[in-house]
């Protein structure tokens, strides 16, 4: 559901009348618009984008933990137009156990975002070439940037000296 | 000149061998750089001529574990770094000195997180600790000396001089703090969330 403001948008508008009901909702905040993408879409959208809005690059691809909310997490996308000088940020809400699927295929610069999201949130990809951690050590377990991981881990194991 | 001249040559003096080996090892120290964070930035600037590291006979900076004797532990260790650090302190040959230079490198500095060693002295043992946030060149050169009047105060040349600082429980130590930080939910964590 695009708000009103965002229809005269010169990406949100066309995109939503492509895709209707992708967009699940619009936000224009500050002179930057945020479009909340229906997660199962993701692709196909990104690829739209890519392919007719010229958004060739993408910046970055983070995540955002609301715990203890539902849908717990936020996969943010950054998205840059050089030709047309625009930016664009796409946000997909999903709960713990879904996956998302990559967009590895669309960017090939996604591949290590997605790795990092994946490696410190927990979220899996589908369809990712490669889905291994990429920061902690290879045999660590939990995702740290999750708001229920202890933040001091460390300090009551030295509580015994 | 006609005074002193030959004089030198007819010349002997005595001493002990653990002195003229002492001598020679704190004169010439070899570091290895292992700059890990901004400790390591003022560690470069120490070898740079306006504060000058080679006045102390230690600017010899090698990038090899295996032709150095001074390891500088510049910055702050992560659990990823420590078992890389540990193996290039084991590829140093004998004798080897460890200065742990800045907070972080000493005991975990401002981060008490998961992902931090608190203390490199956990893994490696440490001759001289340097204090600072980061610590300023001249920091780093009272340290090399404290650490040149250890080797000189060193008595036998076979111990090594820090062998008594690593105790044997000290690696599953190690192992068991790794596994600690890594449980989703250690001990003492409900008391965490209490004292908050």
């Amino acid at each position: 559901m695009l708000p009103e403001p965002l229809a005269e948008h010169p990406v949100a508008g066309p995109l939503d009348q492509r895709f209707p009901g992708a967009i699940v909702e619009g936000k224009f905040a500050l002179g930057e618009v945020s479009l909340f993408i229906d997660p199962a879409r993701i692709v196909e959208v990104c690829s739209a984008l890519k392919q007719d809005f010229a958004f060739e690059q993408l910046t970055g691809v983070t995540a955002v933990d609301w715990w203890p909310q539902e849908p717990r997490f936020e996969i943010v996308y950054q998205l840059h137009s050089i030709s047309k000088n625009r930016r664009l940020r796409l946000k997909v809400r999903i709960s713990e156990h879904d996956g998302l699927d990559s967009v590895t295929p669309v960017w090939r610069g996604a591949n290590w975002y997605e790795r990092e999201v994946f490696d410190l949130f927990g979220v899996t990809f589908s369809n990712h070439p490669d889905l291994e951690r990429i920061m902690m050590p290879a045999d660590w377990e939990g995702h740290p940037l999750r708001k229920d991981y202890p933040v001091h881990g460390h300090r009551y194991s030295y509580a015994d000296e | 000149m006609p005074f002193i001249q030959n004089q030198f040559e007819r010349n002997f003096l005595t001493t002990s061998v653990d002195y003229v080996f002492n001598w020679a090892r704190k004169s010439s120290l070899w570091p290895l750089t292992f700059g890990l964070a901004c400790c390591a930035i003022e560690m470069i600037a120490s070898t740079t001529s306006r504060f000058d590291i080679a006045r102390f006979g230690a600017e010899v900076f090698r990038p090899s574990p295996r032709q150095s004797d001074l390891m500088i532990v510049a910055g702050t260790v992560t659990l990823k770094m420590a078992p890389i650090l540990r193996r290039i302190y084991e590829q140093m040959p004998e004798p080897k000195w460890v200065i742990s230079m800045g907070a972080c490198s000493s005991v975990g500095g401002p981060f008490n997180t998961y992902s931090v060693l608190q203390g490199v002295d956990k893994i490696v043992p440490v001759d001289v600790y340097v204090t600072g946030c980061p610590p300023r060149p001249e920091n780093l050169f009272y340290a090399l000396l404290k650490l040149q009047d250890k080797i000189d105060n060193t008595p036998h040349l076979v111990r090594k001089p820090t062998y008594v600082r690593l105790q044997e429980d000290m690696l599953e130590d190690f192992k068991r703090r790794v596994m600690v930080a890594q449980v989703q939910q250690p001990v003492g964590a409900e008391e965490l969330i209490t004292i908050r």
